[in-house]
């Protein structure tokens, strides 16, 4: 499997600690920080695993993640949510929308990376 | 029954107010008793010359007896009893209801419409916690930001081997972070505990009674002049809309003409200028207890004194918040303040240097003193006030070589770490 990840993020500093650490476990990291082109953007590059933060500019987390489990392409690509809501109710409805991980922030790198070779597994 | 039926009721029930017994009012308007037992009770029809008759007896006008008054209650009455399983059988009686019972049925109007103006305000305040996009803003700049210090922290302290230009990096994105986050999280902390203007609901008369002060500037010079009366200026008060906080505010207002009285504000300003602002001289030259000096000074608005009372069972009676030095609207304030040591040592004055923040620069003087409240009585203990002046400090005045005390607002927004006042968590974290 090719390690190329899609990080949905409008945080500056945490793409650039992510993409650091990404980078280091030997992946090729894209960013993108605008949720309304953000489905176009997966379909353009076709990542093998998205990290997708909840709230975005122009459109959340939760619809961009609805509109690609709606394509039956995306059906099984691995979506990491990392997301400063944390509600039950958040991770109930990103669980329902097909989400693969649903990780709240503050995190830790370890959790991070670990959920990224977790799903990584999963998707072989 | 039609609401023209009841006629006879009203005329019963206005009889009865008025004490008149039902033989002496048929007899002056020249029927039997027996007969007017029957229009009372809805059993015959009345209208004409009678009516007219008995209205002037009753003295009230003729339309208010057959008037439709109960019209509005009856609508009450009909939308409290909607989707609550009343049968339709006894909704068609509820006229005969408001009839026989006008009190009851008013009561119930009353009681229906208060409780759905309480589901009102708390389906307003349960949308503000869940849905305020200020609140869901404010919160994901904080984690976010928490969530870039920490991941970037870890890789400064796990990476031995990090390139010095990657170092250089983290450390600069981490100073830039730590600067959001301690402006995001004030600000949070500011929308959650501070008066929000017209955000802010009031809830209890003592919430309107501050609002109702900080409106005012905490200063009224045409009471305290003696041209305006406290119950006057509480009867213009269109902000003051219960009754207790009717009665809260103008016994507040009564205390600054007692405080004015002893301490008139240009003999105030006059001393201030001789010996500043040295409670303990300024409460000797007008022979005043301390607390009333603090009142006085508060009152003064270019002085910028924030002041706080608080009765024998550590209840706040009076909150003058000032900038950086915020007391608390809900729940109880820090035992560790000055206020709470001074409780039953009236006379005593403790003055000390508090920093409410550590993340902050701002640095308050405060002096609390108690005094009792009410004359002695046998065996019982007397009550007791205390209050407590908070004074900002000079950032260029700060004297390094006194004490400066760290203490909080309330244990929820505080983050002094091993506090032994602590009574809950703060939200802050005290790590934070």
């Amino acid at each position: 499997m090719d390690k190329h990840v899609l990080l949905i993020e409008d945080e500056v500093n945490i793409i650039e600690a992510l993409r650091f650490l990404l980078s280091r476990e030997g992946w090729t990291v894209d960013t993108h920080s605008d949720g309304a082109s953000a489905v176009e953007k997966i379909r353009n590059i076709r990542p093998n695993l998205v990290i997708l933060d909840y709230m975005l500019p122009g459109k959340n987390g939760l619809d961009i993640l609805t509109e690609l489990r709606e394509d039956p392409s995306f059906l099984t690509l691995p979506i990491l949510m990392l997301t400063a809501r944390g509600q039950m109710r958040d991770r109930e409805q990103a669980e329902k929308a097909g989400v693969s991980r649903f990780m709240t922030k503050p995190f830790s790198n370890t959790e991070v990376i670990t959920a990224v070779r977790d799903l990584v597994q999963l998707a072989k | 029954m039609s609401r023209e039926a009841l006629t006879g009721s009203r005329i019963r029930e206005r009889r009865i107010i008025l004490g008149c017994k039902q033989a002496d009012l048929a007899r002056q308007i020249g029927i039997s008793a027996s007969y007017l037992n029957l229009i009372e009770h809805n059993r015959r029809k009345i209208g004409g010359k009678l009516l007219l008759d008995i209205a002037a007896r009753l003295k009230v006008d003729a339309s208010t007896l057959t008037e439709r008054a109960e019209i509005a209650l009856i609508a009450s009455l009909r939308e409290a009893a909607h989707g609550t399983g009343v049968s339709s059988e006894e909704l068609d009686r509820v006229e005969e209801f408001v009839a026989r019972f006008p009190s009851w049925a008013n009561l119930l109007a009353v009681s229906n419409q208060k409780i759905f103006g309480l589901e009102q305000m708390i389906a307003t305040l349960n949308d503000r916690i869940t849905h305020d996009p200020q609140l869901a803003a404010s919160v994901h700049e904080v984690l976010s930001t928490a969530a870039s210090i920490r991941s970037t922290a870890s890789i400064l302290v796990e990476d031995k081997k990090l390139e010095p230009h990657w170092r250089d990096k983290f450390h600069a994105n981490i100073d830039s972070d730590s600067r959001r986050l301690a402006a995001s999280s004030k600000a949070l902390v500011g929308f959650l505990d501070v008066d929000s203007g017209e955000a802010a609901i009031s809830s209890s008369p003592q919430e309107e009674v501050e609002a109702f002060l900080a409106a005012n500037d905490y200063c009224f010079p045409e009471i305290e002049a003696g041209r305006i009366k406290p119950a006057d200026e509480i009867i213009n008060a269109s902000n003051l809309t219960s009754i207790s906080a009717r009665q809260i505010a103008e016994s507040f207002l009564e205390k600054i003409v007692a405080d004015s009285a002893q301490v008139k504000m240009s003999h105030l300003l006059a001393q201030l200028e001789v010996l500043g602002p040295d409670l303990v001289q300024l409460a000797s030259k007008f022979q005043v207890s301390l607390p009333c000096i603090m009142r006085r000074l508060a009152s003064v608005p270019r002085l910028g004194m924030g002041l706080v009372t608080a009765d024998r069972s550590g209840a706040l009676l009076f909150r003058k918040s000032i900038p950086g030095f915020t007391i608390p609207r809900y729940g109880a304030a820090c035992p560790l303040w000055p206020l709470f040591q001074v409780m039953g040592q009236a006379g005593h004055i403790i003055s000390k240097r508090i920093q409410i923040s550590r993340h902050t620069d701002t640095v308050f003087q405060c002096f609390a003193a108690a005094e009792l409240i009410g004359s002695s009585v046998v065996n019982s203990a007397p009550l007791t006030e205390a209050t407590m002046l908070i004074v900002p400090v000079a950032s260029g005045q700060i004297d390094p070589t006194i004490l400066t005390e760290e203490m909080g607002s309330s244990c929820r927004i505080c983050s002094r770490r091993n506090c032994m006042g602590r009574r809950e968590p703060s939200i802050l974290g005290e790590e934070f």
